[in-house]
């Protein structure tokens, strides 16, 4: 059969080869130069950021460099813009075992950012960033270890139901179901009516994994999840509810045939595919949706004017709090030995005007004060509402707990959606991948 | 040794060597190791920096848990190697693994042997025949992988191909049906790399020498028999390379399980491979230390398979090459 099977052992080069880089990465160029002298010598920031795609999210970036450097002519910013999993899955993690890591780089926060910071790899800038974490608020805390700031977020979201308002007219749904009971009874309306109810691209896993994320977010006290972020301890039985109930829900048949192989986004046969070309009535996805759902959409002004969102619904008599939500967003972090000038660009990246700017292009929800005029979509601005009134936001769990426990949790999930699996194995998953 | 002894003194005594020109064995020989060092350097170089020395890593940081951040310091021993072996899914990847490799053998080796047999007679428009069995071979596994998953999605080309033949009742969730994937993908990797057996095939079959079958003929043998006792058996060296490549090539095989088949199939144990194992655990999951035993373990399992063969499969065909000195 194959002879061209190179990329195999090219792989497993790969997995042992970029670590190679530690012990050959020469002295960086970062001589940092003392707080006081900051803008006197010149220095070169390299900056990684995962808008690799040609659109305004990437153009933006290159505008937001260029000002800077405009402003300050000692710095200069080289940009390398990284497809996302690439960027956090192999090359950053490579190049922070070097000597000469990037100074400014996409960080997810949560589990991801501790683990950085246990390894020493990333600038303490609590003491330069009290103005923007004020004025950011609680989701700069997701940048936190330990009540130290490591990095700040430049996009937050959090998830919700992103729906067809045509179909739901068309099948007699009155308003965006606000309970489970009452998007149950909305599924049996759509039905009715031969519509797919709700789109699942269980294919990529984790779209199929933040639906048992919504259950244990309503199963489990903020207490509890909490803790479980920072301890990765899953004894509580609400991790366990929380599958039983994804289970009862996957037994009313909400979704399209086959959903175990669709993906998530990206393609007209991902479910971001089914809904935004009116094949689907729903989708649960976070807030950078509506972009992803326009370059897979055929008409795109259709799409503009019969997509709707709503939060994810409550359960009524659970323990959680039905106005938390989850959520998640990027953030951009400094390395350890990065010149001063890298905390001033972050700085200057979640100011008010730059994150106004941010938001005018459509790219994602910005984080500062002062920068929320700048979101126009009426989709966007409902999510932008209910971030602002949310109690508690919970960061996507498999960003929370790690790569690791995140795997192995989002595996097991999708094994229930497969019919494998079951409540109970997900938490023992997740508590074995905690010891791996 | 001696030869050794005649390179250091040969580095030595060579601002001398005008003097030895011509005088005989000596100089050739030192001439001969300075060709075979000279030649020789860049590729060993190359092939230690690239191949062995990441080998040893590999080795090195599999016997560590280690998720890659910070230098590994959690020593484990063989623990990683214990842990692959009961995790089912690895298990589910090898025995994906010998599907791949016995499913090759057995569905590319008759057709390409039969196209082979066809494609070596002479025919108008022959060489087109050639050039498009050999087209799925030159593409992309990435771009094959891609056509192929567009053409099995649900309703896509190969059901509604089904449906308009009234077949309509063999249409199957291709790629999502956890029992039926595996042998889409086994199609889709035969569809791929039969082209490659033929085109082999072709180039043994245009060795065989056109006297013995002309013999044959005269003697009364009819095509088949000609086939049957004198191409085949002369076609033996060229059809256990192949076997070769395709067992190496099944173990190790990546892009196209990676890009036809959803991470969500992969993980069900489904239709993942040792390698797709490998990245899904060492790079999405960053068990570094994991996906490099992973990586061992199936660095050993090609080598075994690749040794074994040679031994009791290519003796003869490599015979003098490699087993033995040559004069």
């Amino acid at each position: 059969m194959a002879t061209k099977h190179r990329a195999a052992p090219f792989l497993g080069i790969l997995l042992s080869g970029s670590l190679l880089l530690t012990a050959c990465g020469g002295g960086g160029e970062s001589e940092e130069p003392a707080a006081n002298e900051l803008y006197k010598n010149p220095v070169t920031l390299t900056w990684w950021h995962n808008a690799s795609q040609d659109g305004p999210g990437k153009t933006y970036w290159t505008k937001v460099a260029k000002d800077f450097s405009a402003a300050h002519p000692t710095v200069t910013i080289e940009i390398e813009a990284i497809e996302t999993n690439q960027l956090q899955r192999t090359r950053l993690p490579a190049a922070l075992l070097t000597s000469d890591p990037p100074d400014i780089f996409q960080a997810w926060g949560g589990g991801e950012i501790r683990e950085q910071v246990e390894a020493d790899y990333l600038k303490d800038i609590t003491d330069q960033v009290k103005t923007e974490v004020a004025n950011i608020g609680s989701a700069s805390e997701i940048w936190q270890v330990d009540g130290k700031q490591y990095g700040l977020p430049f996009r937050m979201g959090i998830e919700g139901i992103w729906y067809n308002k045509d179909m739901f007219a068309q099948a007699g749904i009155a308003a965006p179901p606000t309970t489970f009971d009452e998007l149950n009874d909305a599924v049996t309306k759509l039905k009715a009516i031969n519509v797919v109810p709700i789109a699942l691209g269980a294919g990529d896993k984790w779209p199929a994994a933040h639906w048992w994320y919504n259950f244990a977010l309503r199963a489990c006290s903020v207490d509890v999840l909490k803790k479980a972020s920072i301890d990765l301890t899953f004894d509580d039985p609400c991790f366990v509810k929380a599958g039983d109930d994804l289970k009862t829900f996957i037994g009313t048949d909400p979704f399209q045939k086959n959903f175990i192989a669709t993906p998530g986004q990206n393609d007209p046969t991902s479910a971001n595919g089914l809904l935004a070309n009116g094949k689907a009535a729903m989708e649960l996805m976070g807030d950078w949706n509506k972009g992803t759902l326009e370059t897979v959409a055929q008409d795109p002004a259709k799409l503009t004017k019969f997509l709707g969102w709503f939060p994810v619904p409550a359960i009524s008599g659970s323990a959680g709090d039905p106005k938390a939500a989850l959520g998640g967003g990027d953030g951009y972090a400094c390395a350890k030995n990065a010149p001063a000038e890298c905390v001033e660009f972050l700085k200057y990246i979640v100011s008010p005007e730059v994150q106004k700017a941010y938001a005018q292009t459509g790219v994602g929800l910005p984080v500062a004060k002062g920068a929320e005029s700048g979101v126009e979509d009426p989709a966007l601005k409902s999510i932008l509402d209910a971030t602002s009134s949310a109690t508690y936001v919970q960061l996507w769990l498999d960003t929370a707990y790690g790569s690791t426990v995140g795997n192995a949790m989002n595996d097991a999930i999708v094994a229930i959606f497969a019919g494998k699996g079951s409540p109970q194995q997900v938490v023992d998953a997740m508590k074995s991948a905690a010891r791996k | 040794m001696t030869s050794t002894q005649h390179l250091a003194g040969g580095a030595t005594a060579s601002p001398a060597r005008p003097v030895y020109r011509g005088s005989g064995r000596a100089a050739e020989t030192r001439r001969k190791w300075y060709e075979i060092i000279g030649l020789t350097t860049p590729a060993i170089a190359v092939y230690v920096m690239f191949v062995l020395v990441p080998m040893g890593f590999a080795v090195y940081y599999s016997l560590y848990r280690w998720r890659g951040v910070g230098p590994p310091t959690q020593f484990v021993g063989f623990d990683n190697y214990v842990l692959a072996f009961q995790d089912p899914i690895f298990i589910d990847a090898l025995r994906n693994n010998a599907i791949i490799v016995v499913g090759s053998l057995l569905v590319q080796g008759p057709i390409a042997l039969g196209v082979a047999l066809l494609l070596n007679r002479r025919f108008r428009g022959r060489t087109v025949f050639r050039l498009l069995v050999f087209v799925p071979y030159v593409l992309a596994e990435v771009t094959v992988g891609i056509m192929w998953k567009l053409i099995l999605t649900d309703g896509g080309t190969v059901d509604a191909l089904l449906k308009s033949l009234g077949l309509g009742s063999l249409t199957q969730a291709w790629l999502a049906d956890l029992d039926v994937v595996i042998w889409t993908l086994l199609f889709v990797l035969t569809w791929k790399y039969v082209g490659f057996a033929i085109i082999l095939l072709l180039a043994g079959l245009s060795n065989v020498p056109a006297e013995l079958t002309e013999a044959a003929a005269i003697d009364g043998a009819g095509w088949w028999q000609v086939q049957r006792h004198i191409t085949l058996p002369l076609l033996g060296p060229t059809i256990r390379i192949w076997m070769f490549l395709s067992i190496i090539g099944s173990l190790q095989v990546f892009d196209v399980i990676w890009v036809t088949s959803v991470p969500a199939v992969r993980s069900l144990g489904a239709s993942g491979t040792m390698a797709t194992y490998m990245v899904d655990n060492g790079f999405f999951a960053r068990l570094w230390g994991y996906g490099n035993a992973v990586a061992v373990i199936l660095f050993v399992i090609s080598f075994v398979a690749a040794l074994l063969f040679q031994r009791f499969l290519l003796r003869r065909d490599i015979e003098g090459a490699i087993t033995r000195r040559v004069g």
